[in-house]
């Protein structure tokens, strides 16, 4: 596989480090070489927790500036501020349900327009599926699967070249049997959203 | 059965660089392990303590590193295959048994892990423990990813068998925080029971002995770099003239470049994962082999000045390069595109670097600073001492956990930080230097790990401040690791004993000793009034579970609050305390009750007595 490189970047507590490990299992089925980096030190006090994936035969485990092939937002506001990751050739999904940092909801900083922000977004790379994926997990039955509606999203538009299949099978391998059903489903939604998102 | 303790050889399984670690120590068979907690360190260690339960394998978590390093020599000593790991800093702890330990030597294999940190993802320095290896005369090896971290491990304990010595296995975060595929080995069988065979001649470090122990410290040097010159960890790829000698993850970011720039025919690349004492010989001729040389290593030139002065003595002077204003910085982490840039440009070599997004339209994205929990009681613990020290010129030295993040406004409890224990002895030093009043912070992990000892240093010296030890049951910043204040029943783990913080203070002497509930606002400051008023040491015990363990534990049932039609909007709760749950909504203080455990913290502060328990 040519190298792709994909970065996941997340606030602390929206199941990011799950989300990356599930592509590590994926790869493994699929006969990927996979190398992942994460920085979570400070993720349980509100921090911004980020992966690096690099997907074939690079050996380097980190992501410069630039250098994205693949963006994976969780938050939007958390999207955009990692576009100095993209080129114009990086492929985005994000998710369009706010989690504003403590800073804004206490009135001292800003948050951009969410409206904005996808428009930035598409403007500046090569094509972008936004979707809610909060309110699409909520219906999957888990608030807490956002993560996995997201990997749907992402797998749908094939910018990752892994089968459906593939991942499906990962998330059974990494999931927690009592969260499994929601999860399946969590995924099949965000592969539906991103299908009619690009519609 | 925990994954790790698996009996599979040739299974591939997608690991973190920590467990890939944890699990090279079980294939290589050992029986003891110590540790105080650190990150990047921090899951070497969990993955052992939970292998501990249902293995052989004798683990703990010791009050500090210097304990850790001294149990584990002890255990070395006896037979046993032993690990001690802990993060970069935590070697400053343990320099002074391991400078020793390094005279005297081991009779089982030992390997002292260091996990350093450039970028201080979660440190409060970067510095290079290379020099560690260096300056104890020890040898070490550093792994350049997380495959090879599993597998050198094995040949650490070897290695030290062989010179009956500690050894030295350096990571940085890049490799304990990454993840990838792993192939497991076959699992040595341990030796759990040792024995201790009297050698006063070689362990007890009476200047008599320890001369003689220098000599045979600077023979095994020798006989350690020849070791280094024919290890397998440092070898050469590629033919090309100009060469390039990398270290650690910087060996990927080159061997990257190298391809990206397709000038794979004319680079030769050294890659030293047997870092201490250096290979000469293979160095040098590598050199000679060369037209010009770029090293490439995070950190201090620590590899840079040993290949020039080898380059001196054989009259090499070709180009050697490494760290400049021009090339690499001595300053946090490096990345593939800055090491494809500069190898580009040492080389000459042709290299336009990837266009960027233009970021200069947009718009502005508040910072997401990290904040304590919310329901966390060191808030209300900083937020009463603020209120009982109204008006009173204070100097708040603070100490390394989760409560440092106290120095930040409102709360502003933190005025100097250097080292874990640092707290406690620094106030002894302000306390002295100054006319201010001194209030002093420290968890109770960290009281354990070296609060204590300066505790006793302002007992004798009757040094004149306040300290208030934080105890909340656990080790919280690092991942909610056990310390001897803790309650081991409750994680479900029987055998171990519990130290009570509070008679420890007054077995050492401390005259005014007061305990406090932080959530109980009003009693806490009164408390603390009387505590600021007493000339001499007086030490306050805010006790209040870590709420993130606690809901853990389900120990703590959140029971949300809600800002009531009463509040008159004084934004003392957002402006006191700066709760993460608290947001602003159309101008109105609301309080997210999917975030909120109810603490109550904010009624109490509430001047309108506005916000309540939400009814359901």
């Amino acid at each position: 596989m040519e190298t792709t490189r994909l970065v996941i970047v997340a606030v602390g507590g929206q199941g990011n480090l799950l989300a990356s490990k599930v592509l590590g299992e994926a790869a493994l089925i699929e006969g990927v070489e996979v190398r992942m980096s994460e920085i979570h030190g400070m993720a349980q006090r509100g921090g911004v927790v980020e992966s690096a994936i690099v997907f074939g035969n690079a050996t380097s485990s980190i992501i410069s500036d630039g250098e994205a092939d693949i963006l994976v937002g969780f938050e939007p506001a958390e999207t955009l501020r990692a576009i100095k990751r993209c080129s114009a050739k990086t492929h985005v999904i994000t998710n369009t349900a706010t989690l504003p940092p403590f800073t804004v909801g206490i009135g001292k900083g800003a948050y951009p327009e969410v409206d904005t922000i996808t428009r930035l977004l598409k403007e500046k790379t090569a094509g972008l599926v936004a979707i809610d994926a909060m309110a699409i997990a909520r219906e999957a039955g888990s608030p807490m699967s956002v993560n996995i509606v997201l990997l749907g999203a992402l797998i749908q538009t094939g910018a990752l070249g892994f089968s459906k299949e593939s991942v499906i099978e990962a998330i059974k391998r990494r999931t927690k049997p009592a969260f499994l059903d929601k999860n399946l489903k969590a995924f099949d939604l965000g592969f539906e959203a991103a299908l009619n998102s690009a519609a | 059965m925990h994954k790790l303790l698996k009996d599979s050889p040739g299974e591939k399984i997608m690991l973190l660089g920590n467990e890939a670690i944890a699990r090279g120590a079980v294939e290589a068979g050992v029986a003891f392990a110590t540790t105080y907690p650190g990150t990047p360190s921090s899951e070497i260690s969990l993955n052992l303590f939970q292998m501990s339960q249902e293995s052989d394998l004798y683990f703990e978590y010791s009050t500090n590193e210097k304990v850790a390093l001294e149990v584990a020599a002890a255990a070395a000593n006896s037979g046993l295959r032993t690990f001690c790991m802990m993060k970069h800093v935590g070697l400053n702890v343990a320099a002074d048994p391991l400078m020793t330990l390094a005279y005297v030597g081991v009779t089982a294999g030992m390997v002292i892990l260091t996990a350093d940190d450039p970028a201080m993802f979660s440190s409060q320095n970067e510095q290079d423990n290379r020099y560690y290896a260096k300056f104890g005369g020890l040898p070490m090896l550093e792994p350049s990813s997380v495959a090879e971290a599993k597998d050198m491990i094995e040949q650490a304990f070897d290695l030290s068998e062989e010179l009956k010595q500690p050894v030295l296995l350096r990571t940085t975060t890049r490799i304990n925080h990454s993840n990838a595929f792993v192939t497991f080995g076959a699992i040595k069988a341990q030796k759990t029971k040792g024995r201790f065979e009297r050698d006063p001649m070689r362990c007890v470090t009476v200047p008599a002995v320890s001369r003689g122990l220098h000599v045979k410290l600077l023979e095994k040097l020798e006989k350690t770099r020849d070791l280094s010159e024919a290890s397998c960890f440092n070898f050469v790829q590629g033919k090309g003239d100009l060469g390039i000698i990398a270290n650690g993850v910087s060996f990927h970011y080159a061997q990257d470049a190298v391809t990206d720039l397709g000038i794979e025919d004319k680079i030769r690349i050294l890659r030293m994962g047997f870092s201490n004492p250096m290979p000469e010989n293979k160095i040098k001729a590598f050199l000679k082999a060369c037209t010009r040389v770029l090293v490439i290593e995070e950190g201090e030139p620590f590899m840079e000045e040993a290949v020039k002065a080898f380059a001196q003595e054989e009259g090499i002077t070709i180009p050697i390069q490494g760290k400049s204003s021009t090339l690499f910085s001595r300053l946090s982490e490096y990345d593939p595109a800055m090491v494809r840039e500069k190898i580009a440009l040492c080389f000459g070599v042709e290299y336009t670097r990837p266009e960027t997004i233009d970021v200069s339209d947009l718009p502005e994205i508040a910072n997401r600073p990290p904040n304590l929990c919310s329901g966390c009681s060191h808030r209300a613990t900083f937020y009463a001492v603020q209120k009982a020290a109204d008006g009173m010129d204070i100097i708040c030295p603070n100490d390394i956990g989760c409560y440092t993040l106290g120095f930040m406004p409102p709360l502003s409890t933190g005025d100097f930080v250097i080292c874990m224990g640092s707290s406690v002895s620094t106030s002894c030093g302000f306390s002295k230097a100054t006319d201010q009043k001194v209030v002093s912070f420290i968890g109770d992990s960290t009281f354990f790990h070296s609060g204590i000892t300066g505790l006793v240093n302002a007992v004798f010296n009757n040094h004149n401040f306040t300290l208030v030890i934080l105890e909340n049951g656990i080790t919280a910043m690092t991942g909610h690791q056990p310390h001897p204040g803790v309650d081991m029943e409750q994680m479900g783990h029987s055998g171990y004993g519990r130290v009570n913080i509070e008679n420890l203070v007054k077995v050492l002497g401390v005259e005014h000793v007061s305990v406090i509930k932080p959530f109980k606002v009003k009693k806490s400051i009164d408390t603390i009034k009387e505590a600021l008023a007493f000339k001499g040491v007086s030490v306050i015990i805010s006790q209040e579970p870590c709420i993130l363990f606690a809901k853990s534990l389900k120990l703590k049932k959140p029971r949300p609050f809600e800002v009531t039609d009463k509040c008159t909007d004084h934004k003392e709760c957002i402006n006191g305390i700066v709760c993460p749950s608290f947001y602003i909504d159309e101008g109105r203080v609301k309080i997210d009750a999917d975030t909120c455990v109810g603490c109550a913290l904010c009624a109490q502060i509430c001047p309108e007595n506005a916000i309540r328990p939400l009814k359901k």
